[in-house]
């Protein structure tokens, strides 16, 4: 069983360094940040994986933690991609329209 | 093998598909939009899959708990992020495509 679960997760990590090409094609920062929040949800399925393979469990905490950052850069992105710092990209759709 | 490991390893590797249709989608589909939908209802029902799987695994209530807790968590960011991402990413889409479609429909938008 534990074969299983590593080979599941050698074959996810390929998956997710296809995630990889996206970040170097772009072509917006939008795009490479969906590869970000991609590479997010696959590590948590990894650690997920690693913490069976191994039956410890404890490594479920990792899966929490990197979930939680995974969301956080996103929102961080967002924050830093509107004109004003404040992360609400509506206000900078209405004035791309008016100007 | 036993049932429980047979369920397992169909759920897993039915989760590592997910994964994989939802990084085909990410590389293959034409704009950011597509690309988002694709990315964010294929991989976490990946990961809702894998997690489910080992469920069936861990033996304690604990550690089952804490696995939908995990999923809870990546559906509610998935949720949450995908929406602000789109957000974000629409005005560069807009302009993108006025730009394709020549300057006949966007030229009195582009005065600055």
């Amino acid at each position: 069983m534990s074969a299983w679960y590593l080979a599941l997760a050698a074959i996810l990590l390929v998956t997710i360094a296809g995630a990889l090409i996206r970040v170097h094609r772009g072509p917006g920062p939008a795009d490479r940040m969906m590869s970000a929040q991609l590479i997010g949800t696959g590590g948590v399925a990894v650690i997920l994986l690693l913490a069976a393979s191994d039956d410890d469990w404890a490594k479920l905490d990792v899966a929490l933690v990197l979930a939680l950052l995974a969301a956080f850069a996103s929102v961080a992105f967002v924050k830093a991609a509107s004109g004003d710092g404040l992360g609400d990209p509506e206000s900078d759709a209405d004035g791309d329209a008016e100007r | 093998m036993n049932v429980l490991d047979f369920v397992t390893i169909v759920l897993t590797g039915a989760g590592l598909v997910f994964f994989i249709a939802g990084t085909a989608g990410l590389l293959r589909f034409p704009d950011t939009h597509s690309r988002l939908h694709a990315l964010t209802k294929a991989d976490n029902l990946g990961l809702g899959l894998i997690a489910l799987g080992l469920a069936f695994q861990s033996g304690s209530l604990y550690v089952i708990v804490k696995l939908a807790l995990i999923w809870a968590l990546a559906i509610l960011a998935a949720a949450t992020t995908s929406q602000l991402i789109a957000r974000v990413a629409l005005p560069a889409e807009l302009r993108r495509q006025r730009g394709k479609n020549g300057l006949k429909s966007g030229s009195e938008n582009e005065t600055r």
